[in-house]
Formats: structure tokens, C-alpha cells, sequence
């Protein structure tokens, strides 16, 4: 595999008890590649030195001395030893620390197996690697390489069965039969791509899907995981809530539904709020409803800091400024958090005015 | 013991059993090795293979080992991943939990997240398995970094490895993705966050990207489908792409044998080392049980992705300074580096630059890195096989881009944890993004010069030492009452090691036959001036026996043969 056959060299041969002596050749040009390749901007040059050949091997304590040696075997049995030490201390470890409620009995468990197999493990290794370093002969040896690319008659011999078997087949000569046969192993994958449009439900279209959310006119403002409607009294200035749209815990997507249409309020002095034109109802009295999932890959901007009036998304820090309609003011988002329309029913429950007026959560191409 | 005589045999043969077996001790144990010994080569010649491989060279460095970390911890990772699977349910239908761990009682989470809780809380040494197998993924990825690192700075991706660079580049992408799928699979809320960014990465993407996502989820974010798909990927598809990938890679080492560090008896016809069998066999499978010991010593006493403390996956609920596994710190940190409100509208169609962006200049890191070798190896022009493995310092315009693709990455990385060191260290976070945005392009390029100086400064140190020994630390008194420290000549095996290397000039313009010089021996030539301008030549014998002759005075000269562009 590594030399080919007809290289004519055997590097399995190559003893590794090497000649000391005989590597200590002048650098001649490196018969690997070297003789006929092309050194490009290499600086080849003949005033170099010798290669001095391989140091002698030094020798061990362990070569010289027998009781270094005697120690050394010690030393690995005993590994050994303990490694099957470690297994039954495994196996007594996992019948001595079963696990209940307790969380403790889940730590125990777990340090005690674990440091078992550990012993066991480390047993064998280091037993191993200390054999090999003190006991096992450390006499280098070579191989000798052999350019990689295989000789002209390998290659020659590898140039005419293609050459036979292209006039055997007339593959060249037929190009009415090639081309169309490539034209067929082009096209035949193409139905497995197709089949991929399953995985996901048809008659949907993605963008129009990301275009709404649950809230609708009248929907109650509940909150975050209860359910439960946040009256407008309730919300005092510089309070935040998580919110919810009513109903949410009980359709059958939940999660999809919540992705989308998870909000945060906040109340807030109505004199400090920036609104633009269209958005005066949009607050009740200072309390505001903004979309808790950022526009940038849409992490739920969750943290309120009351001070600055600032939303703060502690994926890529992301910042918002609620006082100013939550215009990015800093990190990598784009866009604006949306704002939900929202105002009070007849029992001075919060609800929203209608849905979002935008695609709320992360770009998209499609969206407008 | 029965004598059979067959005719078509060409030789005397006793006992089959017994044939062409050298004779050792004879005890009933060494009998029945050579019996199966010889059963098993009758029927498939595997003396063959033991004698072609049982002998094949290793050199020995410590830098070696990181390929091998690398994979033995993938057979760790083999071996407890196959242990999950036994009890991991890849659902997300919607269950209650209702095991041992109390807090988390009644509350409704899926199924995968479900099992993975009761793999940790109620099998026996199943939190064990999970934490190896998460430690290990973490040092899996580490180690073929690490590795990747030292076939980059000792240039042994040259000609005849170039491949083989490749296909270990194609092996560290995998392992993220299969760090990422398996990361995704528990369902819980950091992982649920970190598949929410996926999303949201995703569809930022122009014209495809609300279509992929929607298709990547089965429907709308996050749907039930999306831990079923990455399990496949996980447990299927990405570890059969990867032991394949592993298997060439494998397969091109012992085709292309290892590299060797330049020293004494070292050329480039030769690999000098231990023999596969045994000492190799014993230090390398030795060395598997260590990293498997040390992993599981580190899984057994501290706990990795403790999922039963951020619950199950919820759009809404966050944790502030959670991080994702540090492989993906590049990633995310390059996310968070985009300045403010990039993006703008192609007519009806949102492009979102802050998406765009940080997607294009990773993917031309990663093909920059890709085809390093192809690049080298076209300005160097040099067709030649090379097996002896660089010092750093010799290839110092490499080591400089090296360092400063090492600094690009480690802005990116420190930027995954912005709000941490802002935190820690009481700065504003807008501070610590500004200045991160600026080191990502200034700390490269100091980075760059930086290596590129001290590698010239340390070729020159060797020079210098080979040409006039190094300091002994003997000072002694002249007759004539001054006193001089006595410098120590080398010796020929440790002068060896300094001086051999390969030397580049840049490439002299030259008119081809019909007096034109193309654009492309253009682009080469100025690439190869920045590659080599500033360049040390290795001592030549000459230099050294001139300075050799005028030795009597212990002068330290000024590097004399040192050429600079500037
Ligand atoms: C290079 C390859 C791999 C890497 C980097 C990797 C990484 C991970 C990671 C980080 C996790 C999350 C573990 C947690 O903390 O809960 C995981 C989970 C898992 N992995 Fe792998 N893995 C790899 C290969 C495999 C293979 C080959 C299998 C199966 C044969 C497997 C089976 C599993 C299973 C069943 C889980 C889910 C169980 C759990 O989360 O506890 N993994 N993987
Ligand atoms: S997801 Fe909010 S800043 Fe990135």
C-alpha cells in the first residue's frame, strides 16, 4: 500500500536496528521527489554540511543496571494490578451507590464509578507507556521513503487500461452515447432533491406564516407562564412584565405560537416617550407592548434595565430604546422591536388593538 | 499428534496446526497462539500486513500526539455515544416529567429532554456517560485544532500532503457540526437558544433563507421536528462522513509516512523513529487509555451542560452570560461584532447585511485556510516531496500569517463572551465590542509583524550560535588581565539541527519566449517577494569555517549574510 509493488525496494526489509554509521552521508539531493522535481524558488546550494548520522543510542538506567530493571517491572505489574483494582472498585461502586431523590447519591455515584474507571483505565496506560519507555528496546530505527508517485511503468501500465478500455467501450468515439449518458447522470439525482420539499407541511408558504401572529384584536395581555390578564392599574411606572396572548397555553403549538408572539411591558412617564405619527394610540397612558423577540436571529430580548429605559438582548447585546419606540441604538440588530397596538377593555383589562403591523423576530428576505 | 500425508502439498507438512511455525517454547499457551496464528493466515494472509506494517517507522515529538488526542477521544466519544443512544429518545412530543429530579416536576418539556434527565438522574453512572461524552467532544475539537496548528507551522501540509490537509480541515468542520448537533439534541433551554440563532442566521439569508428554515424545522420555528433530524445527522450521517473522512486520512499517512523534525541521521529519504511493534504499539495504545482516563477522571468531578438547571426549551424565558460550547465562540462572536443597523432593502426584498456579512468573512476564513497549501506551494513554486517538518522560525512569513489567522479567530472567540468580560471587569459592554471591532483588524497585523520579527530574530540567534558557539557561562582571565567569557562550539549533531532548512528567494520577473510577462508570474512574483524578502540564509560551510579560522578572538560578528528587503 505504501510503496507500490514495482518499486523494487522492500521497505518492510529495512531492519530497525540501524547501521549508525551509515546514514552519515553528505546531503546529496533527495532522491524523494527531489532528483527530478522542480525546486522552484528553493536556494539550492552544494556548500552545505554533512549530516552527522544518529547520535548513539544513549543507554537507560534501566539497560545497565538489573535491579533498575527489576524496579521497572515492578513498577508495571503494579499498574496492572491496579487497574483491575480500578474495574472491581467500578463494579463495587455502582452496587454501593445507587441512586435515589436525593441529589447527593447522583454525585456520589457518579464521583466513585467514575474515579474507578478512571484507575482502571490509567492503570493500563501508564503501565503501558512505562514498559515501553523503560523496558522495551529504544533502538531507532528508518524507513526508507519512496516518492509517493508511483514509477513511469506503474503509470504507463495504469495510462493503457484506460486507453484499452476506453476502445473496448468506445467511450470517446461514441459521443452521441456519452454525452447523453452524463446528461442522464445529471439529471437522475434530481428527484431525490425534489423530495426533500417533504420536510416540510405543503400549501404553506413560509413568509406569509412569519407575516402574523396570535394576537388579534381584543386579545387579553396574560402573563408569562400563568395566563392570567394584567389589569392597567396593575402596571406601574417603570414595572416590566412578560407577556403572553390569552389562550396561548392551550392552543396545540404552543411553542411556534409563542415564538412569535412573545411581548414585554412596560409603563413608562408618557412625557419621555418619542411617538411617531399614527402610533399615538398605540400606548395606554405609558404603557407600552413591544415584541420580545429580537430582529436580530431572535433571542427573547429579555432584560429591562428601569434606569435608562433600555432592552437589552443578552445574546449579541443587542440594545433598544423603549422611550424611542425601541430603535436600535446599539449591537448588530437592525430593526426596531415591533410594537403591539394596545389599549383597555371594559373591565380595565390590558388587550391589543389588532396585531403587529409588521413581521416581528428575525429578518427576512421576503419580508417588506 | 498424527502425521497426514497429502500429495498435493508441496512440502513435508507434521500437523497443519503446526506448520511453518518457527519453534519457541513449546508451552501449551505459545501453542495455541501459533495454531490460531497460523488458522487465521491461512484464510486471510495477514502475515502479509504484519510484516509490511509490524516494523513501519514513528518519529516521536510531543506535537505528534495531537492528532492522536484527537482520535482517541473520537472512540470515546464512539463508544459513550453508543451508550446514550441506548436511552435517548429523539422526540419532542410534549411529556411531563415525572422523575427523580424534584424541581423540575410536573413541568412540561419534550421528550428528548425528558430522557436526557432520566439518563442523568436515574441510570446508574448515565450522568458519568454524558459527562464523558460531552468532555470528550470538548477535547475532540480542541486537540484536532491544536493538531491542526502544528501542521500548519511546521509546513508539513506540503507537497505530498496537501491532500491530506484537506481532508483534516474537512474532519474539523465536522467535528463542530457534530458538536453542535449533539449540543442541540437535549432540548433544553441553551440549546434551544443556541437552534433559535441557527433560525434566525438562516433566514437572514438572501433569497433562501425563509425557505431553508422552513424546511430545516418542518414548519415554523421551533416545531417537533428538528431534534428528530439532528439525531439522524448526529448519530448517522455526520459520524459515517467522518470515520470515511478518517479513514483516508489515516490511509494518506501511511502513504505518505510521517514527517520528521530536521536532526542528526534525519533526511528527507529516511523517517527515523520506533518501530510500530512493539514500543510504538505500547506507547500509542498506552497513551488511549491516558486520554480516555483523564477524560473520564474530569467527567467524574465536574459537571458539563447541567440541563436540569436551565429547563426545558421556552421562546421567551433567558439567561443572561450563558455561553455556547467554546467551538462555537468564533461563530457566535462574529455575530456579535457587526456594527449597528446593517441591512438595507433591494427593492421589495430585505437584505440583511448584518447576517451577510458575518457568514461571508467566516466562510473566507475557512477558505483561505483550505487552500493555504495550494497557495504556498504555487508561490514557492517548489514541486519537490517534503518530509522534514519546519522549525517555525524558518518559514517566517508563514508563522506570521499563521499568527495572525491565530489572532483573527481569538478576537472572534473573546468577542462570544463580551458581555462576561464587560461584566468581570466593570467595562461598558459598548467598550469592550468597540474595542474588539478594532482588534479584529489592528490585532492581526501586529500579530503578524510580531511573529514575523521574532522568528527572524531567533533565525539570526542560531546563526549567530552556530557560527561562534554559544556562551558557556566560563569566564577566564587573559594573560594580559581582561577577562572573557568562553564560547562553546556546537557539535556537528546539535549544529545539524540548527542549520538545515530550506531556503526560498522571491521570484526574479523574467519574459517568457515571446517577451511577456503574464499577470498571474505578476501576482507570484509579489507574493513571493512578501514571502521572502526578508530573509536569513542558513550558515554555509564555508561561513563556518571562516569563522572557524579567525576563532581565535571570541568576537561575536553581526550576522553578515543576512539579506533584508528593508
Ligand atoms: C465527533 C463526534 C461527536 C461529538 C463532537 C458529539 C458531541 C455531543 C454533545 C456535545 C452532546 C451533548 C451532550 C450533553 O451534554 O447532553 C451529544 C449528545 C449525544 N450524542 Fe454525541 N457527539 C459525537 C458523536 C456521537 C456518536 C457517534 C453518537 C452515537 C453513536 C452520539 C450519540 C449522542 C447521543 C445519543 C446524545 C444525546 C444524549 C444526551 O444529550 O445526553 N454522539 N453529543
Ligand atoms: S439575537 Fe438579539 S442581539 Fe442577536
Amino acid at each position: 500500500m505504501a510503496h507500490d509493488a514495482s518499486s523494487g525496494k522492500d521497505t518492510a526489509a529495512t531492519s530497525s536496528g540501524l547501521d549508525v554509521g551509515s546514514v552519515g552521508t553528505a546531503i546529496e539531493p533527495s532522491t524523494v521527489g527531489h532528483a527530478e522535481a522542480d525546486g522552484g524558488l528553493a536556494v539550492i546550494t552544494t556548500d552545505t554540511f554533512t549530516n552527522p548520522g544518529l547520535p548513539p543510542t544513549r543507554m537507560r538506567a534501566t539497560d545497565l543496571d538489573p535491579k533498575k530493571a527489576r524496579n521497572a517491572q515492578r513498577a508495571v505489574y503494579t499498574l496492572f494490578y491496579l487497574s483491575i483494582a480500578g474495574s472491581i472498585f467500578a463494579l463495587a461502586a455502582y452496587m454501593a451507590f445507587p441512586i435515589s431523590d436525593d441529589l447527593n447519591s447522583i454525585r456520589l455515584n457518579t464521583v466513585f464509578l467514575g474515579l474507578g474507571i478512571t484507575l482502571a483505565l490509567m492503570g493500563i496506560g501508564l503501565g503501558a507507556v512505562h514498559w515501553a519507555k523503560t523496558l522495551m528496546s529504544d533502538e531507532e530505527g528508518e524507513d526508507i521513503r519512496h516518492p509517493v508517485r508511483s514509477n513511469d511503468a506503474t503509470r504507463t501500465a495504469a495510462v493503457q487500461i484506460f486507453d484499452e478500455a476506453n476502445k473496448e467501450s468506445g467511450f470517446g468515439r461514441r459521443t452521441l452515447i456519452r454525452n447523453s449518458l452524463i446528461g442522464a447522470l445529471v439529471a437522475f439525482p434530481l428527484p431525490a432533491v425534489i423530495l426533500f420539499r417533504g420536510l416540510a407541511p405543503e400549501y404553506n408558504n413560509p413568509a406569509a406564516l412569519l407575516e402574523t401572529t396570535m394576537w388579534k384584536t381584543g386579545t387579553r395581555l396574560t402573563l408569562d407562564p400563568s395566563g392570567l390578564p394584567v389589569k392597567a392599574s396593575d402596571v406601574t411606572i417603570g414595572s416590566a412584565f412578560h407577556i403572553i396572548p390569552e389562550g396561548l397555553n392551550d392552543v396545540p403549538d404552543r411553542l411556534e405560537q409563542k415564538a412569535k408572539a412573545a411581548v414585554l411591558l412596560m409603563r413608562v412617564n408618557v412625557a419621555d416617550l418619542t411617538i411617531s405619527p399614527g402610533r399615538e394610540t398605540w400606548n395606554y397612558d405609558g404603557i407600552v407592548a413591544y415584541s420580545k423577540i429580537c430582529t436580530h436571529v431572535g433571542c427573547p430580548v429579555a432584560l429591562f434595565e428601569q434606569q435608562t429605559h433600555h432592552l437589552l438582548c443578552p445574546c449579541h447585546q443587542s440594545t433598544f430604546d423603549v422611550n424611542n419606540e425601541c430603535a436600535v441604538i446599539f449591537g448588530p440588530a437592525k430593526r426596531p422591536l415591533p410594537q403591539l397596538p394596545i389599549t383597555v377593555d371594559g373591565e380595565g383589562y390590558l388587550i391589543a388593538q389588532s396585531d403587529f403591523t409588521q413581521p416581528v423576530g428575525p429578518s427576512f428576505w421576503e419580508r417588506s | 499428534m498424527s502425521t497426514i500425508q497429502r500429495s498435493d502439498v508441496p512440502h513435508e507438512v507434521v500437523d497443519p496446526a503446526f506448520a511453518e511455525t518457527p519453534k519457541i517454547a513449546n508451552t501449551p499457551a505459545s501453542r495455541f497462539t501459533s495454531a490460531a496464528a497460523n488458522y487465521i493466515d491461512e484464510r486471510t494472509s495477514i502475515s502479509a500486513v504484519v510484516k509490511e506494517f509490524g516494523r513501519k517507522i514513528f518519529p516521536d515529538h510531543w506535537s505528534f500526539m495531537l492528532g492522536e488526542v484527537a482520535l482517541y477521544s473520537f472512540i470515546v466519544i464512539l463508544l459513550t455515544g453508543t451508550f446514550l443512544t441506548f436511552f435517548f429518545q429523539a422526540s419532542m412530543a410534549e411529556v411531563t416529567y415525572d422523575g427523580t429530579y424534584l424541581p423540575l416536576k410536573g413541568i412540561d418539556m419534550s421528550a428528548a429532554m425528558n430522557s436526557t434527565l432520566h439518563i442523568s438522574f436515574d441510570i446508574r453512572g448515565g450522568l458519568l456517560m454524558r459527562q464523558v461524552h460531552h468532555w470528550a467532544a470538548l477535547l475532540f475539537v480542541a486537540s484536532i485544532g491544536l493538531h491542526m496548528l502544528r501542521i500548519f507551522f511546521t509546513g508539513a501540509f506540503r507537497k505530498p500532503r496537501e491532500l491530506n490537509w484537506v481532508i483534516g480541515f474537512v474532519l474539523f468542520i465536522l467535528a463542530m457540526a457534530e458538536g453542535f448537533t449533539g449540543y442541540s439534541l437535549p432540548d433544553d433551554l441553551l440549546s434551544g437558544n443556541g437552534l433559535r440563532i441557527i433560525d434566525g442566521l438562516v433566514k437572514g439569508l438572501p433569497v433562501i433563507g425563509t425557505w431553508t428554515s422552513y424546511l430545516l424545522f418542518g414548519g415554523e420555528f421551533p416545531g417537533t421536528e428538528i431534534v428528530g433530524r439532528l439525531y439522524t445527522l448526529h448519530i448517522l450521517l455526520l459520524p459515517a462522513i467522518l470515520v470515511a473522512a478518517l479513514g483516508v486520512h489515516l490511509l494518506l499517512l501511511v502513504i505518505n509516512k510521517h514527517t520528521q523534525f530536521a536532526g542528526p541521521g534525519k533526511t528527507n529519504d529516511n523517517v527515523v523513529g520506533v518501530p510500530i511493534m512493539p514500543v510504538f504499539a505500547a506507547k500509542a495504545g498506552g497513551f488511549f487509555f491516558i486520554v480516555f482516563g483523564v477524560i473520564v477522571l474530569m467527567a467524574s468531578f465536574f459537571t458539563i451542560n447541567p440541563i436540569w438547571e436551565y429547563g426545558p426549551y421556552d421562546p421567551s424565558p433567558i439567561s443572561a452570560g450563558t455561553q455556547p460550547d467554546w467551538y462555537i465562540g468564533f461563530a457566535d462572536g462574529a455575530l456579535r461584532l457587526v456594527p449597528s443597523n446593517w441591512g438595507f432593502m433591494i427593492g421589495p426584498w430585505t437584505f440583511s447585511l448584518n447576517i451577510v456579512a458575518p457568514v461571508v468573512v467566516l466562510g473566507l476564513f475557512i477558505v483561505v485556510v483550505l487552500i493555504y497549501p495550494f497557495v504556498e506551494g504555487w508561490v514557492t513554486g517548489d514541486k519537490r516531496e517534503h518530509h522534514i517538518a519546519d522549525r517555525p522560525r524558518n518559514a517566517p512569513t508563514r508563522t506570521a500569517i499563521g499568527a495572525a489567522g491565530v489572532t483573527f479567530y481569538a478576537v472572534l472567540w473573546a468577542a462570544a463572551s463580551s458581555d462576561l468580560i464587560a461584566t468581570h471587569f466593570g467595562l461598558s459592554i459598548e467598550g469592550v465590542i468597540r474595542s474588539l471591532q478594532i482588534l479584529l483588524i489592528v490585532g492581526p497585523i501586529i500579530a503578524y509583524q510580531a511573529a514575523k520579527r521574532v522568528s527572524l530574530a531567533l533565525q539570526k540567534k542560531d546563526r549567530e550560535i552556530a557560527l561562534h558557539g554559544y556562551e558557556s557561562g566560563r569566564i577566564v582571565r587573559l594573560p594580559g588581565g581582561e577577562y572573557i567569557e568562553v564560547h562553546e562550539q556546537l557539535s556537528d549533531y546539535e549544529r545539524w539541527r540548527l542549520l538545515s532548512f530550506e531556503d526560498y528567494k522571491p521570484l526574479m520577473l523574467r519574459p517568457d519566449a515571446k517577451g511577456r510577462i503574464s499577470a498571474g508570474q505578476r501576482t507570484r512574483a509579489l507574493l513571493s517577494n512578501w514571502f521572502f524578502e526578508d530573509r536569513i540564509a542558513p550558515v554555509s560551510a564555508t561561513e563556518l569555517e571562516q569563522s572557524h579560522g579567525d576563532h581565535g578572538a571570541v568576537e561575536a560578528g553581526e550576522g553578515h549574510a543576512v539579506e533584508s528587503g528593508h
